[in-house]
């Protein structure tokens, strides 16, 4: 792989007693959008304040292009990047000065900065108004002068720190779609930190989980989705079916899994007793109706459930079981679901293929 | 009545007749108080902005010195420089009392409180994370701070003028360390309480009129320029 752009080794932040983040390794890569993502309090703000060499870390070091930054090299590193918060801090001037605030810190001629701001204010759409005062912007307005002035920057490395939180709904699709585009078409290696689960699989090429100040899970952002590493992930990332079981018997790599009266197959190597919890993607469940006679699907695992819930889902609709005490989401298209005649209330039939579920194993 | 419309007449015909002795006891009052409000802010400035900033240990109490001070006595403060300057006192070798120099060092230990008091308050209205966002925009820490003090500066206005108005307006201090020598430490408001005493109330009316000028012209200044700055305020419809 490729020379990591920043990489953190053996983090560790510190207030008073307790630890905010301890992060044995984590490294950035040329040209990835990174996505952090944990609930509140996780330590993604200190952990993205340690990346942006805005917070010097209690213990452990800081690598921007395979070098340690010291003391000597920090402000020439930091100005290599550039950072975007929640709030968007604007100094009391106009869009224009705003925008230029970074560039005029490295000491560029005015002409220079101009070339360089002009084209990000148009693109983010604030050109028609660059001396309007900061004070008198809108939210998202104000936070797109924050952007245009962390980009007129051509940074090599983008921090964002939930730029998009602060801003209602309709505000925030604006710019998230914009900013989705900027970073496909300029390729600018960013680290983005949210809460949001769609924002980060919207942006994100890999994806950090961050709970408790500790990554529990760094990987390519469908893997983190789909393969959760353990529970906590999952509840976070929001697997939409996740099945608390025991395994009953095991045979030649295929592990029986009995929960509420029912039980279901899945691969892999287990022990009879041992409490697993299982992940299904939605697309990975087929639909039939509940007398099974007509049941020509490969799937080895067939479950009785009850619809509770169908939603229109693009071309798809999106379909919630009651299984047990168990719930169950279906992704089926739009043809199948005509052919199923499938209603709220209605039984039916879900099954999937033992290798389709994602097992992890509870403590 | 006639005293008053006497006086004033008396004041006008002093302040535009160019009146040699009048306008050298100004110049003073502008010298004094004015140096003393710029080492005030040299050194208040810097002081206001760390005990905003920055955390250590003892800035509790050095933050309560710093507010009882905005309301010290001038004749308190007066009185500590007499008897620190005092031929027999500790810096008696300095020859100072009863000079300008000598009434300078009060007014500054008068001014420098107000000044780091409200340079503390202007700080402390600024978004504390406002200064990390610059940093992440790439700026060195003396970038930071120039910005910082740029962003605060319609507050600090305010300690200017309140510093400049203190001082300017004193009479206890000035009195004591200065003397109320003529032509060597006689300073508008000595002055006008010296003329007033006397019974010379036209000159002590011009002498007044003169210092209400002043410290009128200097908060205009000031004003202007904050007013300025200001953003305007929607019209209620």
């Amino acid at each position: 792989m490729a020379e990591a752009l920043l990489a953190l080794q053996d983090i560790l932040v510190r207030y008073g007693e307790s630890p905010i983040i301890q992060i044995p390794s984590l490294a950035v890569h040329s040209g990835e959008v990174l996505a952090i993502i944990g609930p509140n309090g996780a330590g993604k703000s200190t952990l993205l304040r340690v990346m942006g060499l805005l917070e010097q870390p209690t213990k452990g070091k800081v690598y921007f292009h395979g070098r340690e930054v010291v003391q000597e090299n920090a402000l020439s590193a930091r100005r290599r990047m550039a950072s975007v918060f929640q709030e968007p801090l604007l100094l009391n001037a106009s869009v224009y000065e705003n925008a230029a605030l970074g560039l005029k810190l490295r000491g560029l001629s005015h002409k220079s900065i101009e070339q360089r701001v002009n084209p990000w204010l148009e693109r983010l759409g604030l050109a028609r108004f660059p001396k309007r005062p900061a004070r008198s912007l809108s939210g998202g307005e104000a936070q797109r002068t924050s952007l245009a002035r962390a980009l007129a920057l051509d940074p090599e490395l983008l921090l964002l720190d939930e730029p998009f939180s602060a801003l209602d709904p309709p505000t925030r699709e604006g710019l998230l779609l914009d900013l989705e585009r900027i970073l496909r078409e300029t390729g600018i290696t960013t680290v983005f930190v949210t809460h949001d689960r769609d924002e980060a699989f919207m942006l994100g090429d890999r994806i950090a989980v961050l709970i408790g100040g500790r990554l529990l899970q760094v990987g390519a952002t469908t893997e983190v989705f789909a393969r959760p590493a353990n529970e906590a992930v999952a509840d976070f990332v929001g697997v939409d079916t996740k099945i608390p079981g025991v395994v009953e018997t095991m045979s030649e790599g295929l592990a029986r899994v009995g929960f509420d009266g029912s039980s279901v197959e899945v691969v892999g190597d287990f022990q009879v007793g041992e409490r697993l919890l299982l992940c299904l993607r939605p697309e990975d469940i087929t639909l039939s109706p509940p007398s099974g006679e007509d049941f020509k699907s490969s799937a080895r695992n067939r479950l009785l459930g009850k619809i509770i819930k169908i939603t229109p889902w693009g071309s798809h609709y999106r379909v919630a079981l009651a299984c047990g005490g168990s719930r169950l989401v279906a992704f089926i298209t739009r043809p199948s679901f005509l052919d199923l005649k499938l209603h709220e209330g209605d039984n039916v039939m879900a099954s999937f293929k033992a290798t389709a579920v994602h097992v992890i194993k509870r403590k | 009545m006639d005293l008053i419309i006497e006086g004033i007449f008396k004041a006008f015909h002093l302040v535009f007749g160019g009146d040699a002795e009048i306008w050298a006891i100004t110049w003073l009052s502008l010298k004094v108080s004015g140096s003393a409000t710029l080492i005030a802010l040299i050194m208040g400035i810097p002081l206001g902005i760390a005990l905003a900033t920055a955390r250590f240990p003892g800035r509790p109490l050095i933050v309560a010195l710093v507010n009882t001070g905005m309301d010290f006595p001038p004749v308190v403060v007066g009185l500590f420089v007499s008897i620190t300057l005092w031929r027999s006192g500790p810096l008696g070798f300095l020859n100072l009392i009863y000079t300008p120099t000598a009434m300078v060092v009060a007014q500054v230990i008068i001014a420098l409180p107000i000044v780091a008091s409200l340079t503390m308050a202007a700080f402390q209205t600024l978004n504390p994370k406002l200064g990390l966002q610059i940093m992440g925009i790439g700026a060195s820490k003396p970038q930071l701070l120039w910005l910082l003090c740029k962003e605060a500066r319609l507050p600090m206005l305010a300690a200017v003028m309140a510093g400049f108005g203190g001082v300017i307006s004193e009479v206890g201090s000035v009195m004591m360390v200065g003397g109320n020598i003529k032509g060597q430490t006689r300073v508008l408001t000595t002055a006008t309480v010296l003329e007033t005493q006397m019974g010379n109330f036209g000159t002590a009316i011009a002498l007044g009129l003169i210092l209400l000028a002043l410290a009128f012209a200097v908060n205009l200044l000031l004003t202007k320029i904050q007013q300025r700055e200001q953003i305007r305020w929607p019209k209620p419809s």
